[in-house]
């Protein structure tokens, strides 16, 4: 008994870093709610039609939904999930970027080939800045002066000067380009291909494609490999590709951009966000209505947590 | 807004040294046509299908919004020039087409038109056939200057087959009506139940009478004509109904004197396209078409806007704006472009027959996609589908 109460004592000494885990159920029209340690659902709540991109402010305060059917970006408390706000998003928004300031946010208007660039602070729009044809990728240098945008039709990534919102490159790659992400350091730029099942290695300086990423998988039929969300580890060494039908993720090297590994996660398998320790990797599976749990340092699924319906977008929220 | 268009056109031209095109000021036009082919005759069996004004057409218009969004970043400006016209007009028509430049020219015309006209461009421009679904245009009467986005009938046979075949509804009652295309989809049909394994356990031919159709308590007529016509029938799984001319197909479901499925024209349809189609992208596809031209999309719709987007994509591509180089890239292997159909469409050498999944539709929604997993191929699972490299009867 004592013994017990000493763990007790200790446990309650040390801060248990949870982390709160947010998924975007797209058709379930809600968001559910995990916690990062206990990896258990804290809940669900409503959010508003047809929510796909989910992200967070760097200070944690607030949560953005793209809520794709009401034409407007819905932002939460974080710890209520009360609505406190909408913004301005321009019609249909899918997916969209933060500055890693916090501020503005670059919103992807599916269906009408814009960018929307709307200030946190004082809900205006800045900027529509039009581009392909399915703006849906987005993505931001880690020093916050190029905003990529991927048109899925178009079927290319446009560079956005983040402050003039003038598009500077445009690089074209594989059909249906869905997804951008810049490693940490901004020396590679991650584009994936969901139709043409390759992501391209872009360098960020001279806007050239310098590698294209192709994947195999024994027993899966090449079609069914499309590759849509992308994760970087901070240190540039681990590049996380969700492979959609194929219902894998790929492990890649930073470095090399070889292929690794091929984890099994749930069924079409589309974004992921790790957790601020990077420990872990969440996964949105579509298909089977669950999130799958990476160990990133094992490479091991860990667990699948099931979700709403059709899980879309996921965010961990920082510490 | 258009000042900003211009401003960020500059801004494109000046700077984005992989893909826009530097040295030309001017966008380049690449000229395109849609040709509509209209024969006199009776209205669909449903009113729910009456053709709209803008069939194919609105296709057309919003394949020339997404090329032309890109072109903007390409120097590539596209058109479309819808025509409508009857059998006998159609080749004047296409001559003036061709006189007045155009390289590309989708077709919507029956077999025997689209055929025709094959033969009257010659080498002169390429056509897109985009509705004839006969199987001898891609075999014994297959023409090098025409690409087939239409699926063909042996396609459309397959992917009903495959599915019908993995629910083990192997024995068919096959009822075909009276017209040349009914024969020829019923054909097509024998060429899957042997390549599949199902058995045709029983056929009948549905005669055309002309007779009542629409006419006021007509239903009460087609309640007693079904049951009577189906009535004993050998032991079957399902009906499966040839009826491309639309003639009796729509009314066999909950007719049939025995309790069977209704599929092929009628009840479960392999089809290219479905209105509520709503995965792989489709949902905003589909809204972008509703909110152009405030109708749900048809099969026609959709093939004359991949028809266009083939065009567009060759020629971003390719980033050339000569018809040459693109019909070259288009038939090349190099070539693939997305449809909204969670894989590539990509172009088969010995036919010019665009691969692509078969939609198995009810009225109201997807009920499965062929191929099915299950069928697998050394080259293409698409390739399940229609006729093989190795079963062609095409040469060019």
């Amino acid at each position: 008994m004592k013994h017990l109460l000493t763990l007790v004592l200790c446990l309650a000494a040390t801060p248990v870093l949870a982390n709160r885990v947010f998924v975007s159920n797209e058709k379930g029209n809600d968001v559910t709610v995990l916690d990062s340690e206990t990896l258990e659902v804290i809940g669900s709540y409503p959010v508003g039609n047809r929510p796909r991109g989910i992200t967070i402010s760097p200070d944690g305060k607030e949560l953005y939904v793209c809520a794709s059917d009401d034409d407007l970006v819905r932002v939460f408390d974080p710890e209520t999930m009360e609505e406190t706000h909408t913004l301005p998003s321009g019609p249909d928004p899918e997916l969209f970027v933060l500055h890693p300031s916090g501020n503005p946010l670059y919103i992807a208007n599916e269906d009408d080939n814009l960018v929307t660039v709307v200030d946190t602070e004082t809900h205006q729009v800045l900027a529509e800045i039009p581009v392909g044809v399915e703006p849906e990728g987005m993505g931001v240098s880690p020093d916050g002066k190029v905003v990529i945008n991927t048109s899925e039709t178009t079927n290319m990534a446009h560079f956005i000067d983040s402050e003039t919102f003038e598009i500077t490159a445009n690089v074209l790659v594989d059909s249906r380009p869905r997804f951008a992400e810049y490693n940490h350091d901004g020396s590679k730029l991650y584009v994936s291909a969901e139709i043409g099942g390759t992501v391209s290695v872009i360098d960020p300086a001279t806007q050239e494609i310098v590698h294209k990423i192709e994947f195999e998988i024994p027993g899966v039929l090449p079609e069914a490999i499309q590759p849509v969300g992308v994760r970087v580890t901070s240190d540039g060494s681990r590049v996380f590709v969700a492979l959609g039908p194929a219902n894998r993720v790929a492990v890649i090297d930073g470095e090399t951009d070889e292929v690794l590994e091929y984890l099994l996660v749930g069924q079409r398998v589309w974004q992921m966000a790790f957790t601020p320790d990077e420990k872990l990797l969440f996964t949105t599976n579509g298909n089977s209505n669950d999130v799958s749990v990476i160990d990133v340092e094992s490479l091991e699924v860990v667990k699948s947590v099931p979700v709403g319906q059709q899980p879309w977008g996921v965010v961990v929220a920082p510490d | 807004m258009f000042k900003r268009i211009i401003l960020l056109l500059a801004g494109v031209w000046m700077m984005s040294a992989p893909v826009a095109a530097q040295d030309q000021p001017e966008a380049t036009l690449i000229p395109s046509a849609v040709l509509r082919v209209e024969e006199a005759g009776l209205p669909p069996i449903s009113r729910l299908e009456l053709p709209p004004e803008d069939l194919g057409f609105a296709g057309a218009r919003l394949a020339i919004e997404d090329n032309d969004t890109t072109g903007r970043f390409m120097g590539q400006d596209f058109e479309a020039e819808e025509v409508v016209t009857t059998p006998d007009a159609a080749a004047d028509e296409m001559d003036r087409l061709i006189d007045e430049g155009v390289e590309f020219i989708v077709v919507l015309a029956d077999d025997e038109t689209m055929l025709s006209l094959a033969d009257h461009a010659g080498d002169r421009v390429m056509l897109f056939n985009a509705t004839a679904h006969g199987d001898n245009l891609r075999g014994t009467d297959c023409r090098a200057n025409t690409i087939h986005v239409a699926p063909s009938h042996a396609m459309l046979a397959d992917g009903l087959a495959q599915f019908l075949m993995w629910k083990k509804w192997s024995r068919w009652f096959l009822i075909e009506g009276s017209h040349p295309e009914d024969a020829a989809f019923a054909e097509a049909l024998r060429r899957s139940a042997t390549k599949f394994g199902a058995k045709i356990v029983e056929e009948r031919v549905y005669e055309d009478t002309g007779g009542a159709r629409r006419t006021d308590s007509g239903h009460v007529q087609v309640q007693k004509q079904m049951p009577v016509f189906t009535q004993r029938a050998a032991e079957h799984d399902v009906v499966v109904a040839a009826d491309d001319a639309g003639i009796f197909a729509g009314y066999l479901p909950y007719q049939t004197w025995d309790p069977r499925p209704v599929t092929g024209s009628a009840g479960l349809m392999p089809r290219a396209w479905h209105a509520a189609m709503e995965a792989w992208g489709a949902s905003q596809f589909q809204n972008r078409f509703e909110k152009l031209t405030n109708r749900p999309m048809r099969d026609e719709d959709y093939l004359t806007w991949l028809a266009l987007r083939m065009i567009g994509e060759a020629a971003t591509r390719s980033q050339s704006s000569d018809p040459a180089t693109l019909k070259e890239f288009m038939l090349s292997d190099q070539f693939e472009v997305a449809g909204f159909k969670g894989q590539k469409l990509t172009m088969r050498d010995w036919d010019h027959q665009v691969r692509q999944p078969i939609l198995l539709v009810t009225d109201l929604l997807l009920t499965s996609v062929s191929p099915q997993d299950e069928y697998l191929h050394q080259v293409s699972q698409l390739d399940t589908l229609g006729i093989d490299r190795s079963e062609t009867e095409c040469t060019f």
